[in-house]
């Protein structure tokens, strides 16, 4: 049976050339950066090439990236440093309903911590409205946090409103964008969003796990969430996991060019999915923004009168891999939070599933998934409807 | 360093004739539950004498705990078989122990009686060597803060001052071979439990519904696996998918017999496993008068689906003893991860409490029986599930 992985959004099949490399350097390039001998300093080269690759793609330079053990650190590290760095300044955060968990629970612990955090909603489409932040953002207000790709609907953030809305009201308050999901699939427009921090991750980009970073403006002071040796300009002490920095350096090298034809490419996939899962009569929704709108690599769907689990488990067994957007349990229902706050109803909530491309898909790929989902829900539908 | 841990049998010594066989077995079930340790058993005076390396004391004892025949372990301080050295220890022993445990007992067990001393001679030896050196112990045979205990041996002697309960029963294995049904829930664990405690070997088969149940349901039944096989060394996990059989009796049957005839279904394939692995019965944690299915007349018909002995050693417990059992043999927390059941899909809203037999033959006589006891028997899965 051929696999068909469409759940990218998870995380993605490392490229073989991602894996020589990490399997190179464990070998080969397995000095301390820190080490004053010939050994060091190859590993430290290593890593300071993997921040140059990096660096094209925030379209800025090197040194302000601060290489982390992935996203939910990069998120951490962005939104409790500048918390604590600037709670004297004032104590009130801002993000929306809609953030990854990473995010959501640093401003949860903060609340905790004696910190008031106002949290916008979002719309059916899963957009962030910026008209309201103006008045909400005062003198106490430090930090935005808000994501620029919905992980599991695939909205875009309007970040270039929310970064000037950010400023216009008070220009010290500190703008983090979670970009995890759109980091290699669009363009970081630093200047454009007048961010200050962004947040990123190697294996979303066919890069392995345990590597992510987060670009820091020039100039901006956080309060480093581990205390040791001087690593990463003291913000993230640890000796450096060189291999799996080396694999995102490459892996943010394979991407860092015609960004827009990649982006182009994902998009008629997703297209080409929607089209011909239409096409076969199946009915089905789509959750969050209209197909032509959202990412490139992202499409929500909801099969009414279907359990997203028992479809999840019956593509699996056709070789299609795909993501639940709640598990269903028969003593407890946990359905997304995201789902829930863009408005779904019970049943769009219990049957949704999210289809996320890659690259490394093909046309053909989309084309035959769309088909076997249909089959699939169709015999379902049969069997629930008895 | 090696350490030594005295482990007490209790029931089994009892058994007269049968006695070699049980003790054979316990030393076997004792080998095999400290293997993994590096530990060694050996039999010695109506006991057992379990080495094994310091580091790995702890987790040693605890296993030894749970190897069914065994009443209780303690880990002993070995000397020679002389009353001074024997006195020289039992002094270093107490002078460990904190100063308000200051009443005490001395217990001595004389196995070899060539040694020059009986056992209340040397109760009353050492008790009085351990007074002259510690004026302030008072001997309190009622009640002692702590209790010396003496085993007098043929090579030599133990002292130790703790014990740790075991669990009781028969050596597994000793009394056959059975197979487990095992469904994930907080009751087919304890029945199995309790199945082993009476010497009976478990094999366990487990029915999902895969795609309609999730994979890590399957990993939970692998789990509740692994902590039963932290009483006997090893359990063979059978899985067995009854999708199709669920999706034939969802078109043909009526919604309310639905479970009687998955029961059904599920006892004779537990049967034909039985067959091929020549296991003797089968074990259900089923219980009488919880739920629609185990009414006596379920039970009755569901029974009549084989020609196997089926045991339900739960039949006698209320629910809040199964759970403090569930919790007790540690396999409770996992029981209730909520993995199983994903979908209602299967389940009938009202099931029939009070079935006829001749109702559900005629319903089973329009379903091709063997087709699907085939078809479900083609995805049989075995796995050797271990502690470690």
């Amino acid at each position: 049976m051929t696999e068909i992985y469409l759940d990218n959004s998870a995380t993605t099949k490392p490229s073989r050339e991602v894996i020589e490399l990490i399997g190179n350097v464990l070998e080969k390039t397995y000095g301390n950066p820190s080490s004053m001998h010939k050994k060091g300093l190859e590993a430290e080269k290593v890593i300071e090439e993997a921040r140059r690759h990096i660096s094209i793609l925030f379209n800025n330079r090197a040194s302000e990236i601060i290489f982390t053990s992935g996203g939910t650190e990069a998120n951490n590290l962005a939104i409790k440093g500048a918390a604590y760095r600037n709670q004297r300044r004032g104590k009130h955060l801002v993000t929306s309903s809609i953030e990854h968990p990473s995010v959501l629970n640093c401003f949860l612990f903060l609340e905790q911590e004696g910190f008031s955090v106002s949290y916008l909603s979002a719309d059916t489409r899963g957009l962030v409205n910026p008209s309201g932040l103006e008045s909400l953002i005062g003198k106490e207000t430090t930090l935005v946090s808000i994501m620029h790709i919905n992980s599991e609907i695939g909205s875009v953030q309007p970040l270039k409103l929310i970064g000037q809305a950010i400023k216009k009201a008070n220009p010290d308050t500190l703008f983090h964008v979670d970009a995890v999901q759109s980091f290699a699939r669009l363009p970081m427009k630093l200047k454009e969003w007048q961010a200050d921090m962004v947040s990123c991750s190697a294996h979303k980009i066919h890069g392995p796990r345990g590597a992510g970073c987060l670009w820091l403006r020039e100039g901006t002071m956080l309060q480093p969430l581990l205390h040791g040796g001087g690593q990463e300009n003291m913000m993230r002490p640890g000796t450096e996991n060189a291999a799996a920095i080396a694999g995102f350096g490459l892996a943010a090298r394979q991407n860092n060019h015609s960004l827009q034809q990649k982006t182009d490419y994902l998009a008629e996939l997703k297209i080409a999915f929607y089209n011909e899962l239409q096409n076969s009569g199946t009915s089905f929704t789509v959750n969050g923004p209209s197909p032509d709108t959202g990412a490139p690599h992202i499409i929500n769907l909801s099969f009414p009168g279907l359990k997203s689990e028992v479809l999840l488990h019956s593509l699996e067994e056709r070789g299609i891999y795909v993501s639940a957007g709640s598990a269903c349990h028969s003593r407890r229902s946990d359905p997304s939070h995201v789902l829930k706050a863009i408005g779904l109803d019970n049943e769009s909530l219990e049957s949704a599933l999210r289809f996320s491309f890659s690259t490394f898909n093909t046309k053909d790929e989309a084309v035959s998934a769309a088909r076997i989902t249909a089959e699939v829900a169709t015999d379902l539908l049969s069997m629930f409807k008895k | 360093m090696a350490v030594k841990i005295l482990v007490r049998y209790g029931e089994i010594a009892l058994k007269g004739k049968n006695r070699g066989q049980f003790e054979q077995q316990l030393l076997r079930n004792l080998n095999a539950a400290v293997n993994s340790y590096h530990g060694r058993a050996e039999k010695m005076h109506g006991r057992f004498m379990v080495t094994g390396p310091d580091e790995h004391c702890d987790l040693m004892i605890k296993k030894l705990s749970r190897v069914f025949g065994v009443v209780s372990v303690s880990l002993v301080r070995e000397t020679e078989l002389d009353i001074d050295e024997i006195k020289i220890l039992a002094a270093e022993m107490v002078d460990r122990l904190p100063d308000d445990q200051d009443t005490f007992k001395i217990e001595t067990r004389r196995a070899n009686k060539k040694f020059p001393y009986s056992s209340p001679e040397t109760n009353h030896l050492l008790g009085a060597y351990l007074q002259k050196l510690n004026p302030n112990l008072v001997v309190d045979l009622k009640k002692p803060s702590f209790k010396l205990s003496v085993e007098i041996g043929y090579s030599k002697a133990y002292l130790f001052l703790d014990r740790v309960a075991g669990p009781g029963g028969l050596p597994v294995g000793i009394t056959g071979r059975s197979l487990l049904l095992l469904s994930g829930g907080i009751d087919s664990p304890a029945a199995g439990w309790l199945a082993m405690k009476r010497g009976l070997f478990v094999e366990a088969v487990h029915f999902h519904s895969f795609p309609f149940t999730s994979h890590r349901s399957q990993e939970k039944v692998v789990e509740l696996c692994r902590k039963l096989a932290s009483y006997c060394n090893k359990i063979p996990l059978h899985t067995v998918s009854v999708t199709a059989i669920q999706k034939e009796l969802n078109a043909k049957c009526p919604e309310d017999l639905a479970i009687i005839l998955l029961r059904r279904m599920m006892c004779r394939i537990a049967e034909m496993i039985s067959n091929k692995r020549g296991l003797q019965t089968l074990i259900t944690g089923e219980n009488l008068g919880q739920v629609a299915s185990q009414t006596l007349e379920s039970i009755n018909v569901i029974d009549k689906g084989t020609g196997m002995l089926i045991l339900r050693p739960l039949l006698g417990l209320d629910k809040s003893e199964i759970i403090e059992l569930a919790v007790k043999i540690d396999t409770y927390e996992t029981s209730i991860l909520p993995y199983e059941d994903c979908c209602t899909l299967f389940l009938p809203k009202n099931p029939v409490t009070k079935p006829k037999l001749a109702t559900i033959e005629k319903y089973e006589s329009n379903l091709d029986i063997e087709g699907l006891l085939n078809e479900a028997m083609a995805s049989l899965e075995t796995t050797i599930v271990k502690e470690y």
